[in-house]
C-alpha cells in the first residue's frame, strides 16, 4: 500500500479499523478530536461498524464494557482529564477481563490544565489508571506511522490477554503530519472468545460478565490471574528501541514518544561535534523493558532522563538501575515541548560533571 | 390425570436469592423470566445488574448476564445492543442506582432511543446499603440518612422518572406499574411484556417502572408494605402508560 500524508489522529482512527475495530465510543476533548471526527464518518461505512458519541467519558467507558462484553473490538479516545472519567469503567473491564483499546493523546495537567502536549500522564497510565490490583499494557508510538503500527497491534494484545491496552500518545503526536503506510498484517492466532455473553444456548455455562467476587478468596484468585497475566506480557510483550548504541557513550538518553524524537535530533546534532550519545526507548511503558535498559546503560556513566512532565518515567529508570548508575533528569511540562538546543545545553553540563538545570 | 398449573419458568434460575421477606423483586424477576419465556428469546437474550439489592440478578436468571458499575446499565445496554442489535438487551436497576448515580445514563439511553428494555424497581430508599435516602424517597420519609424525615425545603422533592422521561421527544414506551396486589402484578406483567415485545420489534427504547416493596428497610410487615404503596405512594406517583410508539399514553 502507498504512503498518504495524514495527521496522527486519523492515521491511528484509520488503523484501528483495518485491525477490526467495529465500535467506537467516546466524548470530545482536545487534542485528540479528530479521532472521533473521522470514524463517525468512517464507522457508518463498515459493516456492522458503530460510532456513538457517549454523553460522558463515564458512559463511553462503560458502552466500551457492553461491548466488548459482547465480543466486538472496540475502541476509545480521550485526553487526561477524560481518561480520569474513564477510570471507573476501565477498572471494571479489567475486573472483568475484558479485551479494549484506549487511547490518550495527553495534555498538560492537572485538573483541566491545558491543551499543548505532555508527558504528565505517565503515572496515570502506568501505575493508576484505576481502583483496584490491575495494569493495562501501555504503547507509546513516537511517530504517525509507529501509532499506526501499535494500534493495530493493540487490539491483538487486548484479545490475548482479555485486558485493556493503552495507546500513549500526546498532542504532538496526534495533530501532525506524515507520511504514513497502513500495512497488512499477518493474522495472529487468537483464542475463540467464548466467554462472550451473546446468549445462553445451553452449550457452554452462562457467561458472565463480572467483577464481583463477594468470597475473598475468589476475589484473591482474580487478581492473581491478573497477576499472572501482567507477568506473561512482562516476559513476552516488551518492545524497546536503542538509538546509537552500537559504540562508546558516556550519556545514555532515556526518553519515550514524542521526546524520544527530539532526543534523536538531538544525538545527530551532537555526533557532528564528535560527542556520541545513546538513546534508549522504551515502547511499552507497561511492562517496563527494565534489565535492557539496565544493559544499555553498562556503557553509560550517566542515564539522562527526559521527559514532558516533572519526572514520572524517572521512577521506571531508576527502578530498572538499581542504582548502578547515578541519572539525571530534565523536564518540561504543561505544554512546553523541549528543544534540541535546550536539552544539548544539559548533555554539555553532564559532560562537565555538572548538574543538570531543574527545568 | 394431574395437570401442571404453575412451574418455575426456564428462563428462571433454579436457585435461593437473598431477598427478604415481602420484597418485589422476587415477583418482578419471576415476571421477567416469564416473558422470556412467552417470546422464546431465552437464547438471545442478555441481561445487565445493577448495584444494589439486585446485584446478584446475574444469578437468578437462566440467561448471559453483565454485571454493572452503578448507575451505568444504561450505559452497558447499549453498547451490547449497539455492538450486536440481534440480542434482546435488558437493564435491571433500582432508584438510587438510576435516578441518583445513573440519572445522566438513562436519560441519554433514553433520548438516543437506545432500543433495549429498562426495568426500573423504585422502593424509595436504597435496600443493599441498609436503607438510606434515595431521590425517590418521600416528603417526610424517614431513612437511616433522613432521620428526621426527608426535608424536601433541602433537599426537593422525590424524583418521578416516568415524567421525566416521557418528556422527551424521542418515541419510546413508558409505564408505571406497582408490585402491590394481584391486580396489579398483572399489569405489570402486561407492561413488562409489552416493553420485551416492542424490543422484538425492534421498535424503541422500553421503560417499565415497579413501585416496590421494601419491608426490611420501611420497618414495616409485608402486608403494611403493600398498603404504604397503595395509601402513600399511589398518589405522588400514579400509575399508567406514560408514552408509547403509537401515541396512545394513557394514564389509569
Amino acid at each position: 500500500m502507498a504512503k498518504v500524508l495524514m495527521k496522527g489522529n486519523e492515521a491511528l482512527a484509520e488503523a484501528a479499523i483495518m485491525a477490526g475495530c467495529k465500535l467506537f465510543f467516546g466524548y470530545p476533548i482536545t487534542p485528540q478530536n479528530e479521532i472521533p471526527e473521522y470514524l463517525s464518518r468512517r464507522l457508518p461505512q463498515v459493516d456492522g461498524g458503530c460510532y456513538l458519541q457517549a454523553e460522558s467519558e463515564v458512559a463511553a467507558a462503560n458502552m466500551l464494557y457492553g461491548a466488548a462484553g459482547v465480543g466486538e473490538r472496540v475502541l476509545t479516545s480521550s485526553s487526561g482529564p477524560g481518561i480520569s472519567l474513564m477510570s471507573e469503567g476501565l477498572s471494571y473491564i479489567a475486573g472483568a477481563q475484558l479485551p479494549v483499546v484506549v487511547v490518550n493523546m495527553v495534555r498538560g495537567g492537572p485538573g483541566l490544565g491545558g491543551i499543548l502536549p505532555a508527558q504528565s500522564d505517565y503515572y496515570q497510565a502506568t501505575r493508576g489508571l484505576g481502583h483496584g490490583d490491575f495494569r493495562v499494557l501501555v504503547l507509546a508510538p513516537s511517530t504517525v506511522q509507529e501509532a499506526a503500527d501499535l494500534v493495530m497491534d493493540a487490539f491483538d494484545l487486548a484479545d490475548k490477554y482479555r485486558s485493556p491496552v493503552m495507546v500513549l500518545g500526546d498532542g504532538l503526536i496526534g495533530q501532525m503530519m506524515e507520511p504514513v503506510e497502513f500495512k497488512k498484517k499477518e493474522k495472529v492466532e487468537l483464542p475463540p472468545k467464548t466467554w462472550a455473553a451473546t446468549g445462553y444456548k445451553g452449550d457452554r455455562e452462562r457467561s458472565i460478565i463480572n467483577s464481583l467476587y463477594l468470597d475473598p478468596l475468589e476475589l484473591e484468585e482474580n487478581s492473581w490471574r491478573l497477576k499472572a497475566r501482567y507477568d506473561a506480557m512482562g516476559r513476552d510483550e516488551l518492545r524497546w528501541e536503542l538509538t546509537n548504541c552500537e559504540g562508546d557513550y558516556d550519556v545514555l538518553i532515556t526518553a519515550y514518544g514524542s521526546t524520544a524524537r527530539i532526543c534523536k535530533t538531538v544525538i545527530e546534532t551532537l555526533k557532528k561535534q564528535g560527542i556520541s550519545v545513546g538513546l534508549f526507548r522504551p515502547i511499552t511503558l507497561f511492562p517496563y523493558p527494565y534489565k535492557q535498559l539496565r544493559d544499555a546503560a553498562q556503557k553509560a556513566k550517566t542515564v539522562f532522563c527526559v521527559e514532558m512532565s516533572t519526572g514520572q518515567m524517572l521512577d521506571d529508570v531508576k527502578l530498572a538501575l538499581e542504582g548502578s548508575r547515578p541519572t539525571q533528569f530534565y523536564g518540561r511540562t504543561g505544554g512546553i515541548i523541549p528543544t534540541p538546543d535546550e536539552i544539548i545545553g544539559q548533555i554539555e553540563k553532564i559532560l562537565k560533571g555538572e548538574e543538570v538545570d531543574k527545568r | 390425570m394431574s395437570k401442571v398449573v404453575f412451574k418455575r419458568p426456564k428462563a428462571l434460575a433454579d436457585v435461593v436469592t437473598h431477598y427478604c421477606p415481602g420484597c418485589s423483586h422476587g415477583i418482578v424477576h419471576r415476571i421477567v423470566a416469564e416473558c422470556i419465556d412467552e417470546l422464546g428469546i431465552q437464547e438471545r437474550t442478555v441481561g445487565v445488574a445493577p448495584v444494589g439489592c439486585s446485584v446478584l440478578a446475574y444469578n437468578y436468571f437462566n440467561v448471559d448476564f453483565f454485571e454493572a458499575s452503578h448507575g451505568r446499565a444504561p450505559a452497558v445496554a447499549t453498547g451490547a445492543k449497539r455492538a450486536r442489535p440481534d440480542l434482546i438487551v435488558f437493564a435491571y436497576q433500582g432508584d438510587g442506582d438510576l435516578a441518583s448515580i445513573g440519572m445522566a445514563e438513562i436519560v441519554h439511553a433514553c433520548n438516543r432511543g437506545e432500543k433495549f428494555t429498562v426495568i426500573f424497581i423504585n422502593n424509595t430508599v436504597y435496600g443493599m446499603t441498609g436503607g438510606q435516602m434515595a431521590p425517590t424517597t418521600m416528603p417526610g420519609q424517614i431513612t437511616t440518612t433522613s432521620p428526621y424525615g426527608r426535608d424536601v425545603a433541602q433537599i426537593g422533592w422525590p424524583i418521578r422518572m416516568c415524567e421525566l422521561l416521557s418528556s422527551l421527544k424521542t418515541d419510546g414506551f413508558i409505564a408505571r406499574t406497582s408490585a402491590h396486589s394481584p391486580a396489579e402484578i398483572i399489569k405489570t406483567k402486561k407492561a413488562i411484556k409489552k416493553a420485551f415485545e416492542l424490543q422484538v420489534a425492534n421498535r424503541c427504547f422500553t421503560f417499565v417502572e415497579v413501585l416496590s416493596t421494601c419491608p426490611t428497610n420501611w420497618g414495616m410487615m409485608p402486608i403494611q408494605a403493600q398498603k404504604r404503596i397503595e395509601e402513600e405512594l399511589l398518589p405522588y406517583y400514579p400509575l399508567g402508560v406514560f408514552k408509547s410508539p403509537n401515541g396512545d399514553a394513557s394514564k389509569s
